[in-house]
């Protein structure tokens, strides 16, 4: 009893839940399973699953940010308008980047100097930085880049000898590095530390403010990135691209067992939240699911990963007190 | 507080009722702030161009205002108890649908469409209160979980349909566009609610445990509040001003689309935050939460009757979003420093 609730974590049924969809869909599914379909669906999870890795360290730090599309955004209206005024792709990134960063850091100086909630602080950044992106670009839509660009960012081009498009594989990589840090580094320790007990962390010795800038910093750099992924990848920057994407971010988190209160959760679980709401989505879109069921299983999903684990920790605990009891 | 064992016998006494009435003093000025924050925009923006406060400029101020002044009442209560609600705009989609459909082509009464309204609220309100209270499970999760399941059963029914003001009957929409003494309904309804809550949390007992476990739960269940009762009851009361906004949106437009107020759960926030109430609980009233909700309406109407280039005025939204949230705390840590040295001397 005691090992099998030991195993039954959160982040461990869901990537349960993840196998089993997949085995589901490929038996029931024609088409699923084809490398083809795989490659599309993994690449719609893209910025998504991007955005998912710093947002899990700032959710395990307590922190939370949901400015994240609206700097996508603003970074798809950048490299559209800089583009237009002629601006070459290779000077566009970098610039691109360095908004994403500063803006990141407007976030974490808020949080950390004015000592702001970073719930409300953010509130305040997703109106301004969708509001900045509109500045930039206004309700025009720019399409025309070049195929040598696009190409990167859609699943027409895989990794030569895979499936896998080259922004899922950046993902891979950059997954791969972040659990390592997370779990692996001393710095990953002290994020569950400032998440569990912040002022308990200071008095240890963390550099609390340090490492929540950094954060908001890294989250605003990677929504950047995962903005110009967007643009490419639809072949179309405008400045209401990704509207209302933070809450997808932020449920795929939770849903993979990261503790929205801070201190808890893993990197492999939230990978596995992102994963197991792109694909379920692409196999109720096979089967000709609509939209709006979709959007019901993600809300129902997100509901049961919070609940599931507090009803198992009850029930075995009455059970304990209950052989506690029995043995007495 | 040791400090104050040392003083002479009658000072204690004098300086706490000067602290008192310090806090309260600062306390009233957040409202203050934001209300002459509201007076100075309105003023400027009337100087500027006088027909935004014409009769049609007054009505149309109100009119626009009071569905996110009652939103903002209500996510208020919840925020108080250090929990938030991000269903509300899509049970406000919900129930103004659903509100629509039954009533579409047939003569009921505007009473009966809000209390449908109320009552469809009321449900939704529950089950997300149910889940945090009662599951203890965190409120962002929940809320953000109904978020979606709100938003996909309305939009699976709606099927892309709307409601047409030619089908929703008179006297829903005389309620939306009828008035008392040239003062339009709706404003008039959210003023009520916004009263009655005010009174409430001020004077009733159980309003008061409201604070109590937003600025310190443990000590609030140390302390005999029944906890889970009243997180459920604020979000029941939050849940049933949505389904009222709901019904009054379906009277003021006549015309429902599935998505009508997507994405307002955050301008709600928004309001509450700005209205100086602490997103970590226990702190605000719902006044300011009215008036923060009056202040992001009235500037998105200035800043279109001042001509603003409209690709500005997001911007500009959030950049005073960021300003009232600092100033607030900046605020806020003054005045406590003020206390501490108060109460030291």
């Amino acid at each position: 009893m005691n090992t099998l609730v030991k195993y039954l974590r959160w982040d461990t049924v869901v990537g349960v839940l993840l196998i089993a969809v997949f085995l589901a869909g490929s038996g029931t599914t024609e088409g699923f399973a084809d490398t083809a379909n795989l490659s599309a669906a993994l690449d719609d999870t893209a910025e998504i699953a991007l955005i998912a890795l710093p947002m899990t360290l700032l959710v395990v730090a307590g922190q939370v940010d949901l400015s994240v599309a609206s700097m996508l955004g603003l970074s798809s209206a950048l490299a559209g308008s800089l583009w237009e005024a002629g601006w070459t792709f290779e000077t566009i990134v970098p610039l691109c980047l360095l908004v994403g960063a500063l803006g990141g850091l407007l976030n974490g100086w808020l949080v950390t100097r004015v000592g702001l909630p970073s719930l409300a602080v953010t509130i305040g950044t997703l109106t301004l930085y969708r509001g900045l992106a509109s500045v930039v670009l206004g309700d025009k839509a720019v399409a025309d880049f070049p195929e040598t660009y696009s190409r990167w960012a859609t699943y027409t081009q895989t990794v030569p000898g895979t499936f896998i498009p080259y922004p899922v594989a950046l993902f891979g990589v950059l997954a791969v590095i972040t659990a390592v840090v997370l779990h692996c580094t001393a710095f990953g320790r002290s994020l569950y530390a400032i998440g569990a007990q912040e002022d308990a962390a200071y008095f240890a010795g963390i550099r609390v403010k340090r490492i929540k800038l950094v954060l908001f910093v890294l989250a605003g750099f990677v929504a950047s990135f995962a903005g110009i992924v967007f643009t490419l990848r639809y072949g179309s920057a405008r400045a209401d691209n990704g509207v209302g994407l933070e809450l997808v971010v932020i449920a795929s988190v939770l849903l993979g067992g990261v503790d929205f209160d801070g201190g808890r959760g893993t990197l492999g679980g939230a990978v596995a939240g992102v994963l197991l709401i792109g694909l379920l989505n692409n196999l109720l879109t096979l089967n000709d699911v609509s939209n709006e069921i979709q959007v019901i299983v993600t809300g129902l999903l997100l509901v049961a990963s919070v609940l599931t684990p507090r009803v198992v920790a009850a029930v075995s605990e009455r059970r304990h007190r209950r052989a506690a009891t029995a043995s007495a | 507080m040791t400090a104050t064992l040392e003083s002479p016998p009658a000072a204690p006494e004098a300086d706490r009722r000067s602290a008192r009435s310090l806090m309260d003093l600062v306390l009233r000025a957040r409202e203050l702030s934001i209300g002459g924050a509201l007076v100075v925009l309105i003023l400027g923006t009337w100087i500027s161009n006088p027909s935004f406060l014409d009769d049609q400029g007054i009505k149309d101020l109100l009119l626009n205002s009071s569905i996110l002044v009652l939103l903002a009442v209500g996510q208020s209560v919840v925020v108080i108890t250090r929990n938030i609600d991000l269903s509300v705009g899509s049970v406000v989609g919900l129930t103004a649908f659903a509100c629509g459909s039954f009533v579409s082509g047939t003569d009921h009464s505007a009473l009966t469409v809000v209390l449908l309204g109320i009552g469809l609220g009321v449900l939704c309100g529950l089950v997300s209160g149910l889940l945090v209270s009662f599951g203890r499970v965190p409120a962002l999760v929940v809320t953000l979980g109904m978020l979606y399941v709100i938003q996909g059963i309305d939009h699976a029914w709606a099927h892309g349909e709307q409601i047409n003001a030619a089908d929703v009957p008179d006297d829903v929409l005389g309620l939306g566009s009828g008035s008392v003494l040239g003062i339009p309904y709706l404003p008039l309804i959210s003023a009520a609610v916004l009263v009655g809550t005010a009174y409430y949390l001020r004077t009733y007992r159980s309003g008061r445990e409201l604070y109590a476990i937003g600025s310190n739960p443990e000590a609030a269940r140390l302390a005999g509040i029944p906890i889970r009762r009243r997180v459920l009851a604020a979000y029941a009361f939050s849940g049933a001003v949505a389904g009222l906004a709901g019904a009054l949106w379906l009277a003021r437009f006549g015309t429902v689309v599935a998505d009508a107020a997507n994405g307002w759960e955050l301008t709600v926030v928004s309001s509450v935050v700005v209205g100086g109430i602490a997103i970590t609980g226990g702190v605000g009233t719902v006044w300011g939460a009215a008036l923060g909700a009056l202040l992001l309406t009235t500037m998105g109407s200035a800043l279109v009757v001042l001509k603003v280039d409209s690709f500005w005025q997001q911007a500009i939204t959030g950049v005073l979003l960021l300003a009232a949230i600092t100033t607030d705390r900046i605020v806020n840590l003054r005045t406590t420093s003020a206390l501490r040295k108060r109460s030291r001397r």
